[in-house]
């Protein structure tokens, strides 16, 4: 009896999960995780994005690399070096969104 | 004639009346002392703040400084010059009393922080990009030394950290990349010496001196522990402390790498942020073995002493930049805590700490606190303010 009630509630959160997860990013979120690129990326990148610590985020580089790297790269980070993982911070949409957008440069000022 | 005389008169008393004004400005310049003074950071702007710790006001803004994220900040040893290092490499002198710009040049692509040398004639400038330091007259900001780091490859050299200065006219930094420090000592006479010391650890990030100029302390962001010089007995070459702090234990993600310039010494303690973990370090100067470890709200950024070295203020990595905690150094317990807004970037003493001036940069503001009573005193308006430097720091090595 309990089990079956703990099953639906997992798979109900599961389903919760997926639905935010599928929905759409808000424009409120979207700024925010701009704001987020910019000031704690930039932390790290500069607020321009043209490096610090971290290296420059200069589109015409990052073309070089597939949305997919770039997306595993923030979601895991790049363990022994200072780059940390986001991924229990960013869902995974917003991390996909993260790399189109550091792709087209929209954050970066040259 | 009496009917020529009262203009007169009159010119002579408005013109007279102008006397106390005109003692106090010279050609829009301030006749005054620079004790109280300080500068705000404005970092997404390009811009900084003038401040007035005694009247808790601005002063006025000055513009078109570039670059300001990560930008820090010394003074001549007068107190009436800041040098801004922006991380865009440019190297500005800021006339504190004139409220302007002196002298500006772009220096390298992209720095890190500066540090000016004990007789006050050189500032030198760590730089990422190109890796290395490069030391400039403190007067006509012309180059006089450029030091590149050591080579990683045809184009790419170390980035340089942790640049501090050091009595005798020294520098000392330390490279992230190919874990070494460098001892630049300057000389009017000759060009500068360079003394390195390889193996001194996995990725230094950062560096301290001790107040008292003799002790240098390298971070180490690869592995755990510290990198220490004792520069009486430079000889003796690095020695690693804290081996041991946090051997086996998961690291927690940096979102941003702690700093340990403005790191604090209380007394027979010394508290340092540690990086991975949500802990200050404490431990004992001198002997420099770990006494003890004081669990905090997260990764801490800055560990600021009040300077009377009662108090421990700290604030935190993103995302919990939106809260400072306090400690009281003997009882090595949290004794106050306050959530003034997100974006919490640093703390800076007045000069004998009954107050400290807190920058809020998602509320565009400057608070400023009773460190006794904790108690909010003013708020002032800043666009995006992050470091906080005030005129005292001319006096103190390392600062
Ligand atoms: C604490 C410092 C730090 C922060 C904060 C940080 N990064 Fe990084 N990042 C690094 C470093 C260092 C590297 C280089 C890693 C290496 O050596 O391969 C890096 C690498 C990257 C790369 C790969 C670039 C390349 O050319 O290989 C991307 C993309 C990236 N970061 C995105 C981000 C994003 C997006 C954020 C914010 C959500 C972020 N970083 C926050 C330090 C940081």
């Amino acid at each position: 009896m309990s089990r079956t009630i703990y099953i639906s509630l997992l798979s109900a959160l599961f389903l919760a999960q997926q639905c935010t997860a599928a929905a759409p990013l808000s424009d409120t979120r979207k700024a925010e995780i701009g704001h987020i690129v910019q000031q704690d990326c930039g932390s790290c990148h500069g607020l321009t994005l043209k490096g610090g610590l971290g290296p420059s985020l200069d589109p015409a580089r990052l073309k070089q690399y597939s949305s997919g790297f770039l997306e595993t790269t923030i979601l895991h980070g790049r363990p022994g070096t200072p780059m940390p993982p986001w991924g229990a911070l960013l869902t995974t949409d917003e991390i996909h969104y993260i790399a189109t957008q550091l792709r087209s440069g929209v954050w970066y000022v040259p | 004639m009496s009917h020529n005389l009262i203009p007169l008169k009159r010119c002579l008393i408005a013109l007279l009346s102008l006397i106390p004004l005109l003692a106090f400005q010279v050609n829009g310049c301030e006749i005054r002392g620079t004790g109280d003074l300080g500068i705000v950071i404005e970092r997404a702007s390009g811009s900084i703040q003038v401040i007035n710790t005694s009247q808790r006001e601005s002063l006025g803004r000055i513009e078109g400084l570039g670059d300001l994220s990560h930008a820090s900040a010394v003074f001549s040893r007068d107190g009436r010059y800041a040098y801004i290092f922006g991380r865009d490499g440019g190297l500005s002198k800021i006339d504190l009393l004139c409220n302007n710009i002196v002298k500006r040049v772009i220096q390298g692509g992209n720095s890190i922080g500066g540090a000016i040398s004990q007789n006050g004639r050189w500032v030198a400038v760590s730089n990422y990009e190109p890796g290395g330091v490069r030391i400039f007259n403190s007067d006509s900001l012309e180059l006089v030394a450029d030091i590149p780091a050591t080579a990683l490859s045809k184009e790419k050299y170390s980035r340089t950290v942790g640049l501090v200065d050091a009595p005798g006219n020294r520098f000392i930094y330390s490279l992230f990349d190919t874990g070494e420090t460098w001892v630049v000592e300057m000389d009017e006479e000759k060009p500068p010496t360079i003394q390195k010391f390889t193996d001194i650890g996995i990725q230094p990030y950062d560096g301290l001196i001790t107040p008292d100029g003799r002790t240098y302390i390298a971070g180490l962001f690869g592995e755990d522990g510290l990198t220490l010089f004792d520069l009486w007995n430079l000889e003796k070459g690095a020695t690693r402390i804290l081996n041991h702090y946090g051997r086996g234990e998961q690291k927690l993600p940096v979102y941003k790498m702690p700093h340990l310039e403005g790191w604090a010494q209380a007394g027979a303690r010394t508290f340092l942020p540690a990086v991975g973990r949500h802990e200050l370090l404490v431990i004992n100067t001198g002997s420099w073995d770990e006494v003890g470890r004081i669990a905090v709200h997260s990764q801490p950024v800055f560990a600021m002493s009040r300077p009377d070295g009662r108090q421990i203020w700290v604030n935190f990595a993103f995302p919990h930049n939106d809260t400072l905690q306090v400690i009281d150094t003997q009882s090595l317990e949290i004794i106050h805590q306050m959530q003034p807004g997100k974006g919490i970037l640093h703390m800076e003493f007045t000069p004998r700490g009954e107050e400290v001036w807190v920058s809020i940069r998602d509320k565009n503001r400057i608070d400023i606190y009773n460190t006794e009573t904790f108690e909010h005193i003013k708020s002032l308006p800043a666009e995006t303010p992050s470091g906080i430097f005030f005129t005292h720091r001319a006096g103190q090595i390392g600062l």
